[in-house]
């Protein structure tokens, strides 16, 4: 989706917000939505892509007037609802349903511990040819899905390079809209500068992204 | 998407230092949070303790200072900065940093030609393992927007000159692949030991928008 989450190379979004010493929370309430965000995807009723998506669908004037941690309130409220785990009025009235049995969570304080030492690894062990080799020159799709995709616009239809091949990887894509996994195989591309901004950039720069093979076709 | 909580505007205070001005008065997101959570927690969907735990781990274990460790480790053993160079997610679990979205990691090294910076364009990736929770300027749009198309001047504006001949590399992060700059050693420091030396290494550094001095 060509939404406002899909930032780079855009100008005159204003200095950059630094902070000498900057708490990890800079208030109780985002520790506690962040922390919710793990303790509810621990039901498993959606994947760490659909929660991004979740947030991307923020619209622009909100999403810009937003702070980072009031997009995820957004974010899990919207999921929450969306896969049935608390329906609209619970959300309005802060109260269960009149008769809702109390369930059990998933997401117990000993196995907080684990979950983070462990994460969730999003490599897939399925056998997929590479349809390219590290050095062989690429050009990204220009492509322009209206649902979930990692192929940022600035990169769409521009020349890079394959640099490596990192395996096959669960495709966000579809992961996103609940289509499943569907891994392919993941590259690291490098794009010069150049080829991406015109001759204002420095002609030794260059950025890297990570691609799956479906964005990539053979220059 | 507007907030169901709305009477709950009344009192709020406004002394924010977020990265965004008000154009409308939003709902407080501290009450709404709140009563989200009272709710998941009476319908059992969450425990708060767990809660706890979570924000325990990030304000107090998971953070930048164990990134410093790689680095300093990488900077006194070679045969380490080469793991770390290759298989950077299994260099960076033998010290015992692993996990939620440090998963599959990527070290990039800088040197007197290659300055590397990490972005992500799309969100807020960033090497949680290594690093902890990202802070508000690299979640920022104006970061966000600026870092790809004008490395050299967010640099700047960050208080970093880059050298003209210098190779900048952008890493946007677009996958599950997470990056970990590695600095360059500072000069002068040959009779530091690696807790000393990690005690000098920053997040910034680990990011890309500074030097280790």
């Amino acid at each position: 989706m060509n939404g406002i989450h899909d930032l780079g190379g855009m100008q005159d979004m204003g200095p950059i917000p630094y902070e000498k010493t900057e708490p990890v929370f800079h208030r109780p309430w985002e520790g506690r939505i962040f922390a919710m965000n793990r303790a509810t995807g621990a039901w498993r009723k959606w994947s760490l892509d659909a929660s991004r998506f979740q947030r991307e669908l923020i619209r622009p004037a909100e999403y810009l007037r937003m702070s980072y941690y009031e997009r995820w309130v957004e974010g899990v409220v919207e999921l929450l609802v969306k896969t049935g785990l608390v329906t609209q009025e619970e959300i309005a009235s802060g109260k269960p349903a009149l008769g809702t049995s109390k369930l059990t969570p998933p997401l117990t304080p000993d196995k907080v511990g684990p979950l983070l030492a462990h994460g969730a690894p999003a490599n897939r062990d399925v056998p997929s040819e590479p349809h390219f080799r590290a050095g062989q020159p690429v050009r990204a799709r220009n492509i322009h899905p209206e649902g979930h995709t990692r192929l940022p616009r600035y990169a769409r239809g521009k020349a890079g390079v394959i640099v490596r091949d990192h395996g096959v990887f669960v495709y966000p894509d579809t992961n996103a809209l609940f289509q499943g996994e569907q891994p392919r195989r993941l590259y690291s591309v490098r794009f010069s500068a150049q080829d991406l901004w015109g001759l204002q950039a420095r002609a030794q720069d260059s950025v890297y992204l990570d691609m799956w093979e479906s964005y990539l076709e053979a220059a | 998407m507007t907030s169901p909580i709305t009477s709950a505007e009344t009192g709020h205070d406004h002394d924010h230092d977020h990265d965004h001005s008000h154009q409308k008065l939003p709902p407080d997101p501290a009450l709404r949070v709140k009563s989200l959570e009272s709710l998941l927690v009476e319908k059992g969907l969450i425990d708060a303790a767990a809660l706890d735990a979570v924000v325990e781990a990030y304000e107090h274990r998971i953070g930048p200072r164990n990134g410093a460790r790689v680095i300093a480790k990488a900077w006194v053993d070679p045969a380490y900065r080469k793991r770390l160079l290759t298989d950077a997610t299994a260099a960076i679990a033998e010290l015992g940093f692993s996990g939620s979205q440090g998963e599959h990691m990527v070290a990039v090294e800088n040197t007197a030609q290659v300055h590397n910076l990490v972005v992500c364009t799309l969100c807020s990736f960033y090497p949680l393992p290594v690093l902890g929770l990202p802070p508000v300027w690299y979640k920022s749009p104006a970061y966000r927007a600026r870092a790809v198309i004008d490395p050299r001047g967010v640099l700047r504006e960050l208080g970093l000159e880059v050298p003209e001949e210098v190779e900048i590399r952008v890493w946007d992060s677009t996958a599950e692949i997470r990056y970990l700059v590695v600095p360059e050693r500072p000069a002068g420091t040959e009779h530091l030991g690696e807790e000393e030396l990690a005690a000098r290494v920053t997040r910034d550094a680990m990011i890309g928008v500074a030097r280790v001095a």
